[in-house]
């Protein structure tokens, strides 16, 4: 590919990061303005992008590849990395993602924090988060991506904390810091083995000549360290912990970081770096099984939630299997595409539970609701647009995307994750039809569900754009070859090819059980003929067990929490302050006792004195005299 | 016998013996009266050796000057009867004699090793060149003029002291406060005020 | 002269060790200044001695500052020692103990 020089590349996340600083500084004192403020960077941003899609789309597949190189960033002998941007097909998807998506949520949000004390700051950090996942996603080698992922970390930690009087929302945000850090290290480990390898951490630089330096063993070890820091940054089995708790923040913030964006930042490099993984061979086969599992794992848990976010934390996950499920079957436009799709219809669903949330004055218990669709219209058509889309129906985007998922699956012979992909899809339906017929069907089982009411105008339009999009969005692209996966040829290359059922038969199953799926949930859930409640008592204890995760959570406190604070107790308990302030204080202690015992010589006799230093001259004396 | 000879076994037992005597009689003003005998020997020891300006000056600045200011000093604080008191430092003198004696040993082997005690001097002193006096002042102003300068100084710096050192707050009592008090049947205001003696 | 030198200097160690016998012996501050006043003259004596024996006045214009020396010094020392007993009402210089532990 020939890469051109492009000078305004900058301009896309320099407008949220002024947006950030503006908003830092003199965030209180803009009051009401912070939040249309913040919200008009990114859509800014959105346009700037769109107009570099046009730049990119009138130019011929090969040389869609746009550079920018703002500075040098470290030299140190022949190692010199640049701070450079780059806009390829890829990058360009994500980028309007992040930007469409955003400027959506930051919209909402001016209604959803409208009477939040630290509303500046809010904006800010949102703004702040938009600027480093814009780094992540345009970085043109290793650094600035991992400059963007620790960014986001960061903006993570702090959105997730942002009600920080509460004390489990500061934990919640801590958990989330510390399970991506392990994630994190690995990944760094990774860098550096690159940087070992090939001397550079430029994309083009290594993936160019990634066949000729790398033995399959060391691209595997590489690649599985990168899929590392994307098990912690997404949210996978066995780091996936984190983000059922980061449901502790402001919906909005779970919609953009913890839905379409930040969590997505897996999937990006793994695609990114689709060239290490195929070296290695094993590491895909690493990437599908992780993703199948977590999708699976996921899903059940799902199912048994009883906040409303939860449900929608789970089921991120288990999309998220998905997602790295096709790029572990190299169908990585497939993957985007369903990313795309997942960003869409994930954030309106978060923006919706949002807006039940406001209308339930904070209520997010599902057992609580109930009957909402009389209450909240625009949500209830908006919400359940993006639940039949994530449940497959077609003709809405997520069909086109699981569908996708599974065909390439089935094309490719993997029959094994074939059946699991489908059942992960079945459960997937079953948790959103439970959670669309208990909040908005039925009978209202509270007072805040019988006081409802729709949210303002500033809260429902986003919703509505995002609905129009989730609905369309599936254009982009109906099969595996379609044209989004035409766009992003040049970095993806081909999807794998395959034989095996025709499109009509797995359709047809796929919607079958998407469709059975829904009618189940609506006769235990929405009919008003079986009482679910007595229906989940009688499960017990998987219910139980599901809702929590199947004691993942406690088995890490178990096995590595409880020790690791014993430890600790014990250094700084035992070791440092009977230990070592033991040691320090017996040499104190000592030196007075040998004090004591020296300064009797001291008489005070000057009789003593004299005689002691009599006989120090009789003794020199002696010594003088038997030399000579 | 040669008379130096017999001067020196004469006058050598009285400085030892009064020597001893200084360390052992209990009033100090016995013990000084046995040191002015000591110097009055060692005096004569300075003649036999040669040193008739010595033997002067011993007689008049040691024992006349010296020995004179220790007496008035005795006589002034009145400490003149050692009260035995029980003796603190038990190790004291049994150490001390034990190094005296040890001292004195290696000095026997020291002379016995250096000079040898067979060395005579000779008979000639022509040091004394045109009498001892003379030669000493000629050393004295010529070579050691400097040092005689700076020990005229020393004696100088030395007066000063005594007098800072011993120099006490006492008001003048005058006639007239004498017999005031003596008309008002008290006694008169003690010149020494003990109180405030520092 | 027909006496060996080596007699005037054991009998000025003999002297000097029973000065410093004295010094280290007795309480009295006033005794124990005699007795440094001994050991100084036993020194003197050696000193003239050697003049003699080395045929050069030095050792006796040591001597002789030796002398003024101690003359200043007796002077400072009795001060001192009157102006302890002003204080104290004693010249025990076992009573003079404050530097200690």
């Amino acid at each position: 590919m020939v890469s051109q020089a492009h000078g305004l590349l900058w301009l896309l996340p320099a407008l949220p990061l002024l947006g950030a600083v503006v908003n830092l500084f003199w965030g209180r004192r803009l009051g009401r303005y912070a939040g249309w403020l913040a919200s008009a960077t990114v859509i800014v941003a959105f346009g700037v992008a769109l107009a570099l899609m046009s730049q990119l789309l009138a130019k011929p597949a090969e040389d869609r590849l746009f550079v920018q190189h703002l500075f040098s960033w470290i030299e140190v002998g022949r190692f010199q990395v640049g701070a450079d941007l780059r806009l390829d097909d890829l990058s360009m998807t994500m980028v309007l993602v992040v930007t469409g998506v955003g400027a959506l949520i930051h919209v909402y949000a001016i209604g959803y924090m409208a009477n939040d004390p630290r509303y500046g700051r809010f904006f800010a950090y949102m703004n702040l988060f938009v600027f480093f996942m814009l780094m992540l996603v345009l970085g043109g080698n290793y650094l600035v991506l991992y400059l963007g992922w620790e960014g986001v970390g960061l903006c993570s930690y702090l959105l997730i904390g942002f009600w920080f009087d509460v004390p489990e929302n500061a934990e919640a945000a801590k958990k989330a810091f510390i399970t991506t850090r392990i994630g994190d290290t690995l990944m760094l480990v990774g860098l550096a083995l690159i940087v070992f390898r090939f001397g550079t951490l430029d994309f083009d630089a290594v993936f160019g000549t990634a066949g000729s330096v790398l033995t399959k063993d060391a691209a595997t070890v590489i690649a599985l360290l990168l899929f590392a820091g994307a098990i912690g940054k997404s949210a996978q089995v066995p780091l996936h912990v984190w983000l059922p708790d980061a449901m502790a923040g402001p919906t909005p913030v779970s919609a953009l970081i913890h839905a379409a964006t930040m969590v997505t930042a897996g999937v990006y490099l793994v695609v990114r770096s689709h060239v290490l993984f195929e070296l290695s061979g094993v590491a895909l086969t690493v990437v599908l099984v992780v993703g199948l599992i977590t999708a699976i794992y996921a899903a059940t848990c799902a199912i048994a939630q009883q906040d409303i976010k939860r449900v929608l934390a789970y089921s991120t996950i288990s999309q998220l299997g998905f997602m790295f499920m096709a790029a572990g079957m190299r169908a990585y436009a497939v993957a985007i595409f369903f990313l795309v799709a997942h960003a869409f219809y994930k954030a309106l669903l978060f923006l919706g539970a949002g807006s039940v949330i406001h209308g339930m004055h904070d209520d997010q218990d599902l057992r609580d609701m109930g009957g909402l669709r009389h209450a909240m219209p625009i949500t209830f058509a908006t919400f359940a647009i993006a639940a039949l889309a994530q449940a497959g129906v077609p003709p809405l985007a997520g069909y086109f995307a699981k569908d996708a998922v599974l065909e390439v699956a089935q094309h490719t012979g993997r029959d094994a994750v074939y059946v699991l992909g489908s059942l992960a899809a079945f459960l997937s339906a079953f948790y959103l039809g439970r959670m669309l017929f208990l909040t908005f069907f039925g009978r209202a089982r509270s007072d805040a569900a019988r006081d409802a009411h729709e949210s303002p105008p500033v809260m429902w339009v986003p919703l509505a754009i995002l609905g129009f999009g989730v609905a369309t969005a599936g254009w982009l692209n109906t099969t595996p070859e379609g044209r989004l996966a035409e766009f992003l040829r040049e970095v993806t290359g081909l999807g794998p090819g395959g034989n095996g059922l025709g499109v009509l038969e797995l359709s047809g199953i796929a919607v079958g059980l998407s469709l059975a799926a829904l009618a189940v949930t609506w006769w235990i859930y929405g009919s008003g003929r079986v009482d679910p409640f007595a229906f989940r008592e009688r499960l017990e204890p998987f219910p139980r067990a599901a809702l929590h995760g199947w004691y993942v959570d406690r088995a890490y406190d178990t096995v590595l929490i409880q020790p690791a604070k014993a430890a600790a107790w014990i250094t700084a308990y035992v070791v440092d302050a009977r230990i070592i302030d033991g040691f320090v204080n017996a040499i104190g202690f000592s030196v007075r006792r040998l004090a004591d015992r020296g300064r009797v010589v001291q008489t005070g006799f000057v009789r003593s004195y004299a005689l002691v230093l009599f006989l120090g001259a009789v003794l020199i004396l002696l010594y003088v005299g038997v030399r000579l | 016998m040669p008379l130096d000879n017999v001067v020196f076994w004469v006058f050598a037992p009285i400085s030892v013996a009064s020597a001893i005597g200084m360390l052992l009689v209990r009033n100090a003003v016995h013990a000084a009266l046995f040191l002015i005998v000591n110097f009055f020997c060692l005096a004569v020891f300075f003649l036999l050796l040669d040193a008739p300006f010595l033997f002067a000056v011993q007689i008049i600045v040691y024992a006349g000057a010296i020995m004179v200011l220790f007496l008035f000093v005795l006589m002034l604080l009145g400490v003149d009867s050692n009260v035995p008191i029980r003796e603190r430092l038990l190790v004291q003198r049994p150490i001390a004699f034990i190094l005296g004696a040890g001292f004195v040993v290696e000095l026997f082997l020291a002379i016995r090793a250096g000079v040898g005690f067979a060395t005579k001097a000779p008979d000639a002193f022509t040091a004394n060149e045109g009498g001892n006096t003379q030669a000493v002042a000629k050393v004295l102003f010529g070579q050691y003029f400097f040092p005689f300068e700076v020990t005229s100084i020393l004696l100088l710096v030395a007066a000063i002291a005594a007098m800072v050192l011993a120099h006490r707050r006492t008001r003048a009592v005058t006639q007239a406060e004498i017999d005031a008090a003596e008309d008002d049947h008290q006694e008169p205001a003690p010149a020494y005020d003990a109180e405030a003696a520092s | 002269m027909r006496t060996p030198v080596a007699y005037y200097l054991m009998l000025s160690g003999i002297l000097f060790m029973l000065g410093t016998v004295g010094v280290l012996t007795r309480k009295n501050a006033l005794l124990i200044f005699m007795s440094v006043e001994l050991q100084l003259n036993a020194v003197n004596l050696s000193l003239v001695a050697f003049s003699r024996l080395h045929n050069d006045l030095t050792g006796q214009v040591l001597a002789f500052f030796s002398m003024v020396v101690a003359a200043a010094e007796v002077v400072v020392g009795l001060a001192i020692i009157v102006a302890i007993y002003r204080r104290r009402r004693s010249v025990d210089v076992d009573d003079v103990r404050e530097l200690r532990w």
